[in-house]
């Protein structure tokens, strides 16, 4: 082993990091907006909008640093899996069009306000279903010739990748859910955790459906995942799972603040968890392994130090970012 | 083949559609962030309400070009891998860094610091809030330098080794390849082109309120702001501009070659054609206007130096010279109208007659759209120039193109055309409406329907809907009792 490949290995780290980042932080957006027509017109609707709008923008960021970290840091991995996946990255863009516009339409356009409300709602839906989709296409392996997709159109619609979809769109409502469990207060928080509870049992049948057809999907996850001794080091993933999503559920029965919203989040961990220990060490399976698709060594550490010098600001100001706004959105029509 | 090109080409004007729509909104939100920054220092310093409300009326503005600016944006982060998959593998551990470091230093401290700037004002105080508007106006500017760094090692690489695998290594030095020979020029010549964008929609919206009330103070002091900022930029602009042509000569002749008009060489002394129609079939210009050898006196300060044309370059390497002839014409035209403007203010104003002139409010009204046509223009003049290259002299553009079919290519390119013009129809129409409505005291803010902003529970309830009023600066800091 050389500089070279334990470098790579921190790189397949920080990417992992900015796209759980992004999914649990963007995850609760997207999922309020998929949520979204289930909320009553008026302040409830406003309510749930107003939790997000001052942070929808940075969460979005870790989109484009999942996306660009991956050009940056695994070129090929990026230059295979987006041609693979052309369809499902389109449509994910035009979603995230709509929906981050409507964050500013609504309020500009009154007369028009349920339509900017049902962008808001089909920009997030779409996305939603649309990177779970690439993700199980990604899974489900993507045929490479000379550095290059050489599979056909439709590869990436198949059950598994609906099923995958389907996941993402059930987790990202759970998120977005006891989001607003945290968030609101009265009526709506109920409301809130009346979805909470559906999303999350959604989230659990189809994060179980997922896990056992990738048991079947190819024999080298099956391998990992039932012999020894990888089962060993697999094993505490859906056993810490599982404990996790007892106490979701009976949290989202009796806590009225942030606990749901943590224990979902610790959910998506273990399912990142669960898929790190599925890909390892591919980035593209079933051929590319990172090393095969990392930048060399020079690309990487020179951003290893941009990374290690922004990083801790950015993870600061983020934070600092919530907790000005934090607590319960208010309405302000009450007062 | 024939397949090949036709998706190529569909993956070009995909590419080229996307990128300009994008464009304009950076173009716009780069200035007005600065401007916005301006304002409220000024309102700081001063104390005088009327910078406030200057302020609220264009951060309405600003928040509908930022989330435009985002959107776009982030289709345009992804469309390198999806329509130029073989760019972005061969290039990738050359340029990915420097978007990288965009994404880190930039992307994040917008959008980090900008709910604070658009909600915050009554949330944190009137200084962490001007901190936080001087990070958004930073973090456009940053953005700007990153991805003007790409943008112009496309145009002039240096500092790259070529891989076993094909692949463009970056050699000993970050620094040559950041800071690569065009670098500073299309740095300096952009930002400042974002700047007289900016101050030209200014001057324009301050200009239509003159003209409705000329007695309005807060389109007065918009107007006059945005006046001072087309007559000394203007000229800036213009002697920047020539030292980037001067620039491109030396490092991408044929591309100036395009601009000119210039089929044949000059070998002593090489006129300017002010207007002609090229005509690449046989490779003349028609119904040429020009100036005798002062082309010669510009691009080489010389009546008599010699200029070398595109007889010198083969067929395959020339770019196509009639868009680039045209779009170069239609940006200096602009500029020059843009210095003329200035003077013009400046004439008014020693006259004292800057509010009095509707003819100057008038012109001032039809130029407010146009720096957006200047700075699209020069990225065609820049982009097609580049042709047939998408790394200069290295990969053809024809050679980095993804593996797709044209169906595919045809299908996303037909969705970005019918949600961009819909959905960035709609959000210009919104801005023009904000524009319409004349600038008062008591301006709002980010006003968010009936809700509000949000707030701190268990703080007493205030007049919040109105951030930034001074009766509720600075807000209430009481800690958050919902039990964290």
């Amino acid at each position: 082993m050389d500089v070279n490949v334990d470098l790579t290995v921190i790189w397949a780290f920080i990417i992992a990091f900015a796209v759980f980042a992004y999914v649990v932080m963007d995850g609760f957006d997207l999922g309020i907006g998929i949520l979204f027509p289930t909320f009553d017109v008026g302040s409830e609707r406003d309510r749930a909008m107003n939790s997000i709008a001052p942070v929808w923008d940075g969460n979005e960021t870790w989109l484009v640093l999942g996306g660009g970290g991956l050009f940056a840091a695994f070129p090929l991995a990026y230059a295979v899996i987006l041609p693979a996946t052309y369809p499902l990255i389109i449509a994910m863009l035009l979603g995230l069009v709509f929906r981050g516009v409507a964050f500013e339409y609504r309020w500009r356009d009154p007369g028009h306000r349920r339509y900017w409300d049902a962008a808001f709602t089909g920009g997030s839906l779409v996305a939603a279903m649309a990177q779970g989709m690439t993700l199980g296409a990604l899974l489900q392996g993507i045929e490479v010739v000379d550095r290059s997709y050489a599979g056909s159109w439709f590869d990436w619609l198949t059950p598994y990748t609906l099923l995958t979809g389907l996941g993402t769109v059930a987790g990202y409502a759970l998120l977005g859910a006891t989001w607003l469990v945290w968030k609101l207060d009265g009526v709506s928080q109920h409301h809130a955790r009346k979805l909470g509870k559906r999303a999350a049992w959604a989230t659990l049948v189809l994060m179980g459906g997922v896990s056992l057809y990738n048991v079947f999907l190819n024999a080298e996850y099956a391998e990992r995942w039932l012999t020894a001794p990888e089962i060993y080091f697999a094993a505490p993933v859906p056993i810490l799972t599982a404990v996790v999503a007892v106490m979701l559920l009976r949290a989202l029965s009796v806590d009225r603040h942030s606990k749901p919203f943590w224990l979902s989040l610790a959910l998506f961990f273990f399912g990142m968890a669960g898929l790190g220990v599925t890909m390892w060490p591919y980035v593209v399976p079933p051929g590319l392994t990172i090393w095969d698709a990392a930048a060399p060594e020079r690309s990487q550490i020179f951003m290893l130090v941009g990374v290690a010098i922004t990083m801790p600001l950015i993870i600061g100001y983020t934070a600092w970012a919530y907790w000005v706004f934090r607590g319960k959105v208010a309405d302000e029509g009450y007062h | 083949m024939f397949e090949q090109l036709d998706a190529l080409l569909l993956a070009r004007i995909q590419f080229a559609f996307t990128v300009s729509f994008h464009f304009i909104f950076p173009a716009f939100s780069i200035g007005l962030a600065s401007y916005l920054a301006v304002l409220e220092g000024l309102w700081l310093k001063t104390g005088k309400q009327l910078y406030l409300d200057l302020f609220k009326y264009w951060l309405k503005i600003f928040a509908i070009a930022f989330a435009m600016g985002v959107v776009s944006g982030i289709v345009m982060s992804y469309q390198f891998g999806t329509n130029w998959s073989v760019f972005s593998d061969i290039a990738g551990p050359v340029i990915g860094p420097l978007m990288a470091y965009e994404v880190l230093t930039a992307f994040f401290l917008e959008a980090g610091f900008l709910g604070v700037m658009l909600f915050g004002m009554n949330k944190v105080g009137k200084k962490l809030h001007f901190a936080a508007t001087l990070m958004v106006a930073t973090g456009t500017f940053i953005s700007a330098f990153w991805i003007l760094s790409v943008n112009s090692w496309m145009q002039t690489p240096v500092g790259y080794e070529i891989g076993a695998n094909g692949q463009y290594l970056p050699g000993e030095s970050w620094w040559d390849i950041v800071f690569n020979p065009s670098f500073p020029y299309r740095l300096v010549h952009t930002v400042i082109a974002a700047y007289l964008t900016t101050a030209f929609v200014v001057g324009g919206v301050g200009a239509w309120h003159l003209l409705k009330d000329k007695a309005n103070l807060h389109a007065r002091k918009m107007f006059s702001m945005a006046m001072w900022m087309a007559a000394i930029v203007a000229p800036i602009q213009i002697f920047a501009g020539d030292m980037h042509g001067l620039n491109t000569l030396e490092h991408q002749p044929q591309k100036v070659m395009a601009m000119e008009g210039h089929f044949e060489s000059h070998p002593d002394g090489a006129p300017l054609i002010l207007f002609g129609i090229p005509n690449s079939e046989e490779k003349r210009v028609d119904y040429a206007i020009e100036i005798p050898k002062a082309s010669s006196l510009i691009l080489k300060h010389d009546l008599d130096a010699p200029l070398a044309g595109l007889d010198t370059i083969p067929d395959d390497e020339e770019p196509p010279v009639g868009i680039v002839f045209w779009s170069f014409r239609i940006m200096v035209g602009i500029g020059f109208a843009m210095l003329g403007i200035g003077a013009w203010s400046l004439f008014a104003r020693f006259r004292k007659k800057l509010y009095e002139w509707p003819m100057l409010h008038r012109a001032a009204l039809v130029m407010a759209p146009s720096g957006f046509v200047a700075v699209i223009a020069g990225w065609i003049t820049t982009e097609v120039g580049r042709q047939p290259y998408v790394i200069y002299n290295l990969l053809r553009t024809a050679d980095a193109a993804s593996p797709l079919d044209a169906p595919a290519i045809a299908a996303s390119l037909l969705a970005f055309v019918v949600v961009y013009f819909a959905v960035f129809g709609a959000g210009v129409w919104y801005i023009l409406h904000l524009m319409h409505k004349p600038p008062h005291a008591g301006e709002y803010g980010v006003k968010r329907g009936d809700t509000g902003p949000i707030r701190t529970a268990g703080i007493t309830p205030g007049p919040s809907q109105n951030p930034g009023d001074p009766d509720t600066l600075p807000s209430n800091h009481e800690e958050a009792t919902d039990g964290r």
